[in-house]
């Protein structure tokens, strides 16, 4: 099971003089439970492709299949199918919290299971469980007026209120933005959390490729509407001359580790603060 | 989704049209709507349809905007027309039941159709070839003489400029909320009219809550530049009335004494 996209091309506002090709057939498969990470300059086009993955716009050439199902089927079938393939895929925009809209944190987070047309029991527990997944205590905030709540307790309302569709991807527009390291942080980890217990896969876009390095096991490079580079994040940001001409900086700590190596400090490459503080470590002690 | 509306938004071009001095075009446009409802005959509106598709062609702007410009009309038009078509009494040439179509009827449905067609055209090319801010220099200049009487021109001009920038960032932000809550799995077409309606709310909230905020920051932002009023600012390009600009208004002239004479005589 995977989310494939093939060959696909798409177009803003085409046959205008305002045209602008955003992307350009672009190719990529997204396992399940897998950890995706999109990467590239501004414009680039990273937005335009993670609103293919869910059918939100439509490629003008090239296909979308979410498990098999193609988002671009436009007979009755299709359409039905597009409906329970999109529940699969749960995006979350940029600035999620701007899409409040309810009375209450509960109220607002149970939106998407309600349309999906569940009973109140069930509606209930799933925004308990995303409360509980995004860090919310129930208790405190259930009853609480979304707008509120400070900028970052918002996002995570947002955030629940996609994790309460339960969906099996969960696509994430730069969460991170505009939020202070410590709730960063805990964001990230939760998205981990929701992949290690829940098997979600998770795809997000990402301008800190330091993130990027450690959370990730597959990302995808984006240069002018066109995927540059695909693979582990360790083999594409060695790439140092792509990077470059893709407008990005290799992580703090490959470009550190591999100044070491330069100076003679480190054997090879490593990838990890704890890893860099092991090995420099043991030279130290050894010298003494 | 909405990407296809169209309305106030300016085509970069450097055409004769995008050229002219904007104040000039807006009079220009202002005296070409009244001319549409001063031609009767036919003949004469065919002379202006065809001086309208010419401008048209000149803008360079694509026709399928003006196509999309005419979408949302399009229903008034048509009522328009079978209004005219059914109601007006003459020459029969077609009878069944109740309904009868007189010769008169047809001409004068298509002409008052035509009518609609042209005014909206002429109207979009103006913001179609004229920047926004160039758009609010001529509506402030041509304001200017009622500041005498009270007439907040400068404000008046600046508060379009501000609606005209912000159709396409509030049509750009109703499209990604839309988005955003039919991922949450909300539905926007289906149920009567009441159940639609509520379901606009999820689009709605979130909608005036961000035009509050933006009014805001525009309003912050204006302050923090020092920003109060018409008194005494100056202008980086000031208008100025250029040999093209004479051309044009003698062409007009010469396109009115025709549009008249073929009004009279034909
Ligand atoms: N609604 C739109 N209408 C017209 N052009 C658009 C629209 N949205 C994006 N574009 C253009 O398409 C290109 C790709 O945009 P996209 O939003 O996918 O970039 P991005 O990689 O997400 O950038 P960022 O990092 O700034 O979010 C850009 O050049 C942009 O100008
Ligand atoms: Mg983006």
């Amino acid at each position: 099971m995977s989310i494939e996209v093939s060959h696909v091309s798409y177009t803003y506002m085409p046959g205008t003089p305002l045209s602008r090709q955003a992307l350009d057939d672009v190719s990529a498969v997204i396992p399940e439970g897998s950890v995706t990470a999109v990467a590239g300059h501004t414009g680039s086009g990273k937005s335009t492709f993670i609103q293919h993955l869910n059918g939100l716009l439509k490629p003008y050439t090239g296909k979308v299949f979410v498990d098999g199902t193609d988002l671009g089927d436009r007979s009755k079938k299709g359409k039905r199918a597009l409906v329970q393939a999109r529940r699969k895929v749960g995006m979350v925009f940029q600035y999620p919290e701007q899409q409040l809209f309810e009375e209450t944190v509960a109220k607002d987070i149970a939106f998407g299971p309600r349309s999906l047309g569940l009973g109140e029991s069930e509606i209930d527990e799933r925004v308990k469980r995303a409360m509980d997944a995004v860090g919310l205590a129930y208790d405190e905030f259930a009853d609480k007026p979304p707008f509120r709540l400070s900028g970052g307790q918002m996002r995570r309302v947002a955030i629940a209120g996609v994790l309460a569709l339960e969906p099996a991807y969960l696509v994430l527009d730069e969460p991170t933005a505009g939020l202070d390291p410590r709730s960063r942080e805990e964001l990230l980890q939760q998205m981990m959390r929701l992949h290690r217990k829940q098997h979600t896969a998770i795809i997000f876009v990402s301008h800190h490729m330091d993130d990027i390095l450690r959370l990730a096991d597959t990302m995808l490079l984006f240069r002018d509407g066109k995927i540059a580079a695909k693979g582990a994040p360790r083999e594409v940001f060695m790439q140092t001359e792509l990077l470059k001409e893709c407008g990005l900086r290799p992580p703090r700590i490959m470009e550190l580790s591999s100044e070491l190596c330069r100076a003679g400090y480190l054997s090879q490459m490593v990838y990890t603060e704890k890893e860099l503080v092991d090995v420099l470590g043991r030279r130290l002690r050894d010298a003494r | 989704m909405l990407g296809n509306i169209t309305v106030g938004q300016y085509f970069p071009g450097n055409s004769l049209l995008h050229r002219l001095d904007p104040r000039l075009k807006i009079v220009l446009l202002f005296l070409m709507l009244i001319e549409v409802f001063l031609l009767e005959k036919p003949a004469a509106y065919a002379f202006f349809t065809a001086v309208t598709v010419l401008f048209v062609v000149i803008s360079r702007v694509p026709l399928r905007t003006f196509v999309r410009a005419l979408k949302p009309l399009w229903w008034i038009v048509l009522f328009t027309f079978v209004i005219h078509l059914l109601t007006t009494p003459g020459r029969e040439i077609f009878h069944a039941g109740i309904l009868t179509i007189s010769e008169e009827g047809l001409t004068k449905g298509c002409l008052i159709s035509l009518r609609l067609v042209l005014l909206i055209v002429l109207s979009s090319l103006l913001t179609f070839t004229t920047s926004p801010l160039k758009l609010t220099d001529g509506m402030d200049a041509l304001l200017s003489p009622g500041k005498r009487f009270g007439l907040p021109a400068h404000e008046l001009a600046m508060m379009m400029t501000i609606a005209l920038r912000f159709i396409p960032t509030l049509i750009e932000e109703t499209d990604t909320i839309i988005k955003a809550q039919e991922s949450r799995g909300a539905d926007f077409t289906t149920g009567n009219m009441f159940v639609r309606l509520k379901n606009m709310l999820p689009i709605l909230v979130p909608l005036f809550l961000s035009s509050f905020r933006r009014a805001d920051e525009l309003a912050l932002a204006m302050e923090a530049r020092c920003y109060r009023g018409g008194e005494g600012r100056t202008q980086m390009k000031e208008l100025r009335f250029a040999t093209w600009d004479g051309a044009a208004v003698l062409l007009f002239l010469l396109f009115t004494v025709a549009a008249f004479l073929l009004n009279h005589y034909l």
